[in-house]
């Protein structure tokens, strides 16, 4: 297959999630990445493990986000290592860096700079809090961010506390905000001849997630309330959310409370006016929840989905690797490294019908030094 | 000039997963044309959330479709489909997100485009894919969250399986298909090749947890365990999650235990000093933590904390955000005006091209609002094209 983005070539100036998230992306669309780090440690994120898990010298972690890249060492304060920097911005199209704003700077390397050597080069940058104003130079930490742009007040249960996201998501938005604007200015370049600068910040990436939640705050100015309990999302009518069975649970996606009540069979519910399924919420979830718990999850998924409504059971991933929906999908793929084999996600995405999979382990510190010095010799030569 | 000027997008898609790609090549300066269906149009028009409604639309539907435009046409109705097919053979992107099989029967699958319009970019959201036995079911949110593992990911352990509070999957899927559309529009700007882009929701929602995952397929398929309070992420040691204090909530990230104990002056957590101990001993940890938070403000610690450079932060609903510089200085909030004069206050795309924000106060569409002027534009039922060589007549 031919990849779209064959024959771009990326530099990561980037550690940790946001910047690597994007430049794995491109990577499995099939642009050369090559990450860019210091000598001796490298990329923070190598010793950043989580669950204690590693391989090799480097966390499994830093394996998941950096497959199919290459890796250089370079001192940026040492003027050869510099030069050999120029070189490949020189010849590179896409130039990635979440460092804070001045860091780049220092080394000669901000975006005017780096223009100046290369105009058609695409620089794109990933910060905290964006540009200007009081926060600018705070680190850009995932939870952190969630905290205070509002999200942990749209999970969990309005009488318990604010309720993070489980996993990284200031990260990964703004890491995908920031391949769509590296990939709009490739495109932009096509034309123009030029490239240019795109930044993003994982607080403005979390307010554009936010931007049901904030368009109907911005109406009314009021704080969207957690439901009191099976908070699927703040805005949305009983009974969307997750409920306990006799031997599990189950998911309820939009739909009328009537036709719900006629299918399961619950006379309690009726008593309620569908119009009234955002106000009154939570009475109709408490009285749904506790005439749910009497049977188990397979009896009422079959009658909900016999009547077309919208339910799923609640599954963990032990359920869910075992299901044909699951293993169709073919979302493992397996990386061949020194010590042995990695199995992780592919890429979601699916070009001319195949999807997209890459043996091809992170690298080792410095794995390309060579490879790569020697090309940039050629290129002067 | 923004980047994608010139590009033409015809969207059949719905809700949110594949409208959210359609808004965000629309913030780059692509041009938008919604297909609705005559009567309803997009559903999304008609999901009225917290009882909240904009001139007749939701609020959502307002936030999900500004800078559009609207083309109504009945797809089952031949002479409607042949406006369409006009479209469509001006498009640089199709894009849907119905179940698999529908287009095809309405006669739009990627072998009869692509047939007629060989450089298309065609994209496809779906919910689970076309392979397997879930294949036609209704890709939805919550749904997809629940079936995916990912609601045992957040809050505490006693508290039951928790989904995600805003429509992640849509979204990430959104990013996802709207990453594919882009890469193949720069292939086709080398190549000159048109392209079939798809993502599923499911395929989105495990990508998002791929560290997680990634975890789970190398350690024995071990499935994940939440702390019992103050969880913010099952796989990370503590000091990680949010905390209440004598006044609000404050969140603490990945710092050393006795250190943050000597800091807060608790000589209980000044103790774990093997930082092994973190992880393993981690709910023992959060219930002393919690419990010295609690005595005092959260401007009092927040104070400490910082001065110490360890990463903390406040945790602000939305009315304390707005009220804060770091939030007014980014110029978040935009606002947009419909064709019949309704302003929106809506929020803005998050990415900066040349130092400049991609701003457009064109509000979301009435339904069937642009029928005449795309009409006219293209060239469609009779009407001379206004800026289009009309070589490609049917």
């Amino acid at each position: 297959m031919n990849l779209p983005l064959k024959g771009l070539l990326v530099l990561e100036f980037s550690q940790y999630l946001s910047g690597p998230s994007a430049g794995l992306r491109l990577a499995d669309m099939g642009a050369r990445v090559i990450k860019v780090e210091r000598p001796g440690t490298g990329e923070a994120g190598r010793r950043l493990a989580i669950k204690n898990l590693w391989h090799g010298d480097d966390s499994l972690l830093f394996h998941t986000i950096n497959r199919n890249k290459e890796s250089i060492t370079a001192d940026m304060k040492d003027p050869e290592d510099l030069a050999l920097l120029h070189r490949l911005i020189a010849r590179c199209d896409v130039l990635i860096h979440n460092f804070r704003p001045d860091v780049m700077g220092r080394h000669g390397l901000d975006y005017p700079s780096v223009a100046r050597m290369n105009p058609r080069i695409v620089y794109a940058e990933i910060s905290g809090y964006g540009p200007k104003g009081p926060w600018k130079d705070k680190p850009g930490q995932d939870l952190l961010l969630q905290s205070m742009s509002g999200l942990t007040f749209t999970t969990g249960e309005r009488t318990g506390p604010p309720v993070p996201f489980g996993i990284s998501i200031g990260d990964i938005l703004s890491g995908a905000q920031l391949t769509q604007g590296i990939l709009a200015l490739l495109i932009r370049r096509q034309k123009t001849g030029r490239g240019g600068q795109v930044e993003v910040s994982i607080l403005e990436s979390l307010l554009d997630f936010q931007f049901e939640l904030l368009t109907t705050y911005f109406q009314t100015r009021q704080q969207p309330e957690r439901s009191a309990l099976a908070n699927g999302q703040p805005l949305l009518s009983a009974p969307y959310g997750i409920y306990r069975t006799q031997d599990g649970y189950l998911a309820l996606a939009m739909m009328d409370i009537h036709v719900l009540a006629e299918t399961i069979g619950c006379r309690a519910l009726k008593i309620f006016d569908p119009r009234q399924a955002f106000a009154k919420r939570d009475e109709i979830k408490r009285v749904l929840a506790a005439f749910l718990a009497g049977a188990r999850t397979e009896y009422w998924l079959e009658r909900l989905r016999s009547a077309g409504l919208w339910a799923m059971p609640v599954l963990d991933w032990n359920e869910m690797t075992g299901l044909d929906a699951y293993r169709s999908l073919e979302m493992e793929q397996h990386l061949i490294t020194e010590q042995g084999q990695i199995v992780t996600t592919r890429c979601p995405i699916r070009f001319d019908g195949h999807r997209i999979f890459s043996s091809r382990p992170a690298p080792r510190l410095g794995e390309q030094d060579e490879k790569i010095r020697a090309e940039a010799a050629q290129d002067i030569a | 000039m923004k980047p994608l000027q010139d590009i033409l997008v015809v969207d059949f898609s719905q809700f949110l997963s594949g409208p959210s790609a359609s808004l965000r090549m629309a913030d780059l300066g692509a041009q938008v044309i919604k297909i609705e269906k005559p009567g309803t149009g997009d559903i999304c028009r008609h999901l009225y959330v917290s009882d909240v409604n904009i001139d007749g639309a939701s609020t959502i539907f307002h936030a999900i479709n500004r800078n559009k435009y609207s083309y109504v046409a009945d797809l089952k109705d031949a002479d409607d489909a042949a406006r369409v097919w006009q479209l469509i053979r001006r498009a640089d992107v199709l894009l849907h997100n119905f179940r698999p099989g529908v287009m095809e029967r309405l006669g739009f699958g990627y072998e009869a485009v692509k047939a007629k319009h060989p450089s298309i970019i065609y994209a496809e959201l779906s919910g689970y894919g076309n392979e397997g036995d879930w294949s036609q079911l209704p890709g939805q949110d919550l749904l997809l969250q629940s079936v995916s593992g990912l609601t045992w990911l957040s809050n505490d352990r006693d508290q039951g399986p928790t989904p995600m509070g805003v429509a992640v999957v849509d979204i990430l899927a959104g990013t996802h298909i709207a990453q594919g559309i882009l890469a193949a529009l720069y292939a086709r700007g080398e190549h000159g090749t048109g392209a079939f882009v798809q993502v599923s929701m499911f395929e989105s929602i495990l990508d998002y947890q791929f560290e997680v995952l990634t975890s789970y397929f190398n350690d024995g398929r071990q499935l994940p365990t939440r702390g019992r309070a103050n969880s913010a992420h099952a796989y990370i040691a503590a000091p990680y999650g949010i905390y209440q204090t004598k006044d609000d909530y404050i969140a603490i990230a990945m710092t050393p235990i006795d250190r943050l104990g000597e800091r807060l002056g608790s000589a209980a957590l000044a103790q774990y000093s093997d930082p092994g101990t973190w992880f393993s001993h981690r709910d023992e940890i959060k219930r002393i933590l919690s419990a010295h938070l609690l005595t005092e403000s959260a401007a009092h610690w927040l104070g400490i904390l910082e001065s110490e450079g360890v990463w903390c932060a406040p945790v602000y609903d939305y009315d304390r955000l707005v009220q804060t510089e770091g939030y007014k200085v980014l110029d978040m909030e935009l606002r947009v005006t419909t064709g019949d004069g309704v302003s929106v206050t809506t929020t803005r795309c998050p990415i900066r091209i040349d130092g400049e924000l991609m701003l457009s106060d064109r509000g979301a569409p009435r339904l069937g609002e642009h029928n005449a002027e795309i009409n006219r534009t293209f060239g469609i039922d009779g009407h001379p094209s206004a800026n289009i060589q009309s070589d490609h007549h049917s």
